[in-house]
């Protein structure tokens, strides 16, 4: 029964949605503070070539090494967003035209393939890798075993962190100041709440969990380096927060749906059916347009809530 | 913006961005001055090298208009990378089919074939814009990635009419050449060669300047741009024009991908195509000229050079990646550049501005002072 193509198919999905979740997430968390981060992909792409590097630089326990690819990778994220995030808050720069031009510098063109060929780590193999955990040793139960118990450690921190952000937005003071951030920064600001403070450590969160995303691409989905290896998941995740209205446990099962359609390709190969493998690859960026057109329609009837400042700086002086 | 600002922003921000890489590459090991030195002189020295830069600039004029023309009313077209593949891949295809007509109508038919074909990449996510409001910033963005799909299904998992199904070309799958009479033509000045499609790419960039600058057309195209609920308030037809704009902006991408053919590879290559990423380029050079078609000849030239000379060093020690580097160096500076010159010119005439506040009715939709219109917002709605 663990065979079966509909158990493969919804355990694939929740690991090739892992990544685009952990980016999904951290963007999340900075549009609810007003930023909108366009450089998603590159920060990924960033995450994916330091997490590859420091497999190749640290030696030890592999554990260890893991620990620190994760950790080198989460910087990664984390300085390619405070480069974003001087230039929006600090700065108040368009933050499309400073989201485009951290993609164009750090992405498949920019600074991720320039240190991967500086580090000559260009289709280089992560020399230690995340594997899958038998949970309780509950791998085998029926349906349940390979969905719940049998996935790498990123699985299950991705749910610990899906458990922290839903609780962290509704139900702590930090959350409710963060909303209020991203509805009305005046009306934040006048109650004391520091709107810079709020977005800086928001969109370097989301940078932290982009570089997250990059880091599961590295050591555990692809796990070569390559230029470009993100393939466009950082988009999809962007496109992804707009699906589930800024809400973390919609997000957490659009990232599924969508790993499930970018794993179909592989299960359905795997079973003999001889379809180009680019056909599959493509449904993806297909559905994700599906997606944000059912996401417009939608709003039209139930009008969720945007954050009514996404996307606009702000300064105290500006009327 | 003042004149001078659109002059010395661009400037400043490409001297700042040079010297920002400049610690990148002594970062990592590499001499600046003589990397810069050796760029400037594969770049723009000789007859050969200003050919070899033109040769990269024209890809990146056609797409840096492309933006320009959709940017400036705010129409988020992202999607010039899908609209130069498919476009190239229709070229391909009129190359092949049309190779021994007489050269005019092969070529004619080319230009055509890749003007239409960029055109309908994009009206899917026009039409999904105007009628339900999608947001064509993710739409366009999303079918650059199924372009790319596309081309590699044609060339190396189907046994498509652009592919050469020839014996010799089993081992490596490649694209058929195109037809010799569908060859672009180019025009030689003293020694250096201006391709069919750089020619175009001027003709293009004249026509939309006037077009923008002295036409009703061009007119409206600013309006909505600048203020999009007044221009609905006015009474122009904001969905009609945007759907306009946006297939005229497919078109220009896709003469960049006809011309890739035509004038340079004769063949459909995907890989190289992709891994170019021309149009991301043109991003960077239309927003470099703040949006100007005649601007944007200027800058294509020179991250054309730029391009030129990193093809160039790229196969010895200089590493790749350092391009796209120093290109979104540029557009981060001007980010940052665009907002101190505003701030230094809201700063300067405050009191007009209040007046002028106090005498005017209240604007339809309140402008936030800068970093507006990011999300197309058609009442709060992407």
């Amino acid at each position: 029964m663990n065979d079966s193509l509909v158990v493969q198919l919804i355990a694939s999905g929740m690991f090739f949605g892992t990544p685009i979740l952990f980016a999904a997430l951290g963007e999340l968390l900075g549009e609810r503070g007003g930023v909108l981060n366009l450089g998603v992909e590159g920060m990924m792409l960033m995450g994916a070539v330091a997490a590859v590097w420091t497999t190749t630089m640290v030696t030890g326990n592999r554990t260890v090494v893991l620990f620190v690819a994760i950790f080198v990778a989460v910087v990664a994220g984390m300085l390619t967003a405070t480069l974003f995030a001087f230039t929006v808050i600090t700065v108040g720069a368009n933050q499309l035209i400073a989201g485009l031009a951290i993609w164009i510098m750090s992405g498949a063109l920019g600074l991720s393939s320039y240190l991967a060929s500086a580090g000559d780590l260009t289709g280089q193999r992560a020399l230690v890798t995340f594997s899958r955990i038998n949970v309780f040793g509950l791998q085998d139960v029926p349906i349940a075993g390979p969905i719940f118990f049998h996935h790498n450690a990123l699985v299950y921190l991705s749910w610990l962190f899906v458990a922290l952000v839903h609780f962290y937005l509704y139900r702590t003071r930090w959350g409710l100041n963060l909303r209020a951030v991203g509805e009305d920064p005046r009306a934040a600001d006048a109650l004391g709440i520091s709107v810079v403070r709020y977005r800086y450590i928001h969109t370097l969160l989301g940078g932290a969990g982009a570089g997250l995303g990059g880091a599961f691409f590295a050591l555990a989905l692809s796990p070569v380096f390559v230029e470009g290896v993100t393939a466009g998941f950082g988009w999809i995740a962007i496109a992804l927060v707009i699906f589930a209205f800024w809400k973390p446990v919609p997000l957490m099962l659009g990232a599924y749906l969508f790993g499930l359609l970018a794993g179909l390709g592989v299960n359905l190969q795997a079973r003999g059916m001889a379809v180009a493998s680019e056909v599959f690859n493509a449904i993806p960026y297909l559905m994700t347009i599906a997606a944000l057109v059912l996401a417009s329609s939608l709003w039209a009837r139930a009008r969720p809530a945007t954050p009514k400042s996404l996307g606009l700086s702000y300064s105290r002086e500006a009327h | 913006m003042p004149a001078w600002a659109s002059f010395a922003v661009p400037f400043i921000s490409t001297a700042a961005a040079a010297a920002l890489l400049a610690v990148l590459l002594a970062a990592t090991g590499e001499d600046p001055i003589a990397t810069y030195t050796r760029m400037f002189k594969i770049a723009f020295v000789g007859a050969d090298s200003i050919s070899a830069t033109l040769t990269a600039a024209t890809p990146i004029m056609l797409t840096g208009l492309a933006i320009a023309v959709s940017f400036r009313m705010k129409a988020w077209n992202l999607g010039g990378e899908g609209q130069l593949y498919v476009a190239a891949a229709a070229a391909a295809a009129v190359g092949i089919a049309l190779g021994d007509s007489p050269i005019g109508l092969a070529v004619l038919a080319m230009i055509a074939a890749g003007a239409v074909a960029g055109a309908l990449w994009v009206l899917g996510p026009s039409i999904l814009r105007v009628r339900l409001h999608t947001t064509e910033l993710l739409t366009t963005l999303m079918l650059n990635y199924v372009a790319a799909l596309l081309l590699l299904y044609l060339i190396f998992s189907s046994s498509s009419y652009v592919r050469d199904t020839s014996p010799a070309a089993l081992v490596y799958p490649q694209g058929k050449a195109i037809g010799e009479s569908a060859a672009w033509p180019s025009v030689t000045i003293g020694e250096i060669v201006l391709p069919l499609g750089y020619l175009i790419g001027l003709a293009s960039a004249v026509t939309l300047y006037v077009c923008m600058r002295f036409t009703r057309f061009g007119f409206f195209i600013r309006v909505i741009g600048d203020a999009s609920a007044t221009a609905r308030y006015a009474g122009i037809r904001t969905n009609r024009v945007f759907l306009i704009v946006m297939l005229l902006s497919g078109a220009l991408a896709g003469l960049a991908g006809a011309s890739q053919i035509g004038d340079f590879s004769h063949t459909l290559e995907p890989r190289g195509l992709v891994s170019a990423q021309y149009a991301w380029t043109g991003v960077i050079v239309a927003l470099i000229a703040s949006l100007n078609p005649l601007g944007v000849v200027v800058t294509s030239f020179m991250v054309g050079g730029l391009r030129s000379a990193g093809f160039e060093l790229q196969s010895s020690q200089f590493p790749s990646g350092l391009i796209g580097t120093m290109e979104g160096l540029i557009l981060w500076c001007i980010a940052i550049g665009l907002v101190l010159v505003h701030f230094r010119i809201t700063r300067s005439s405050g009191l007009a501005q209040e007046r002028d506040r106090k005498a005017v009715v209240q604007p339809v939709e309140a402008q936030p002072a800068h970093g507006t219109g990011i999300l197309p917002s058609e009442n709060g709605k992407l």
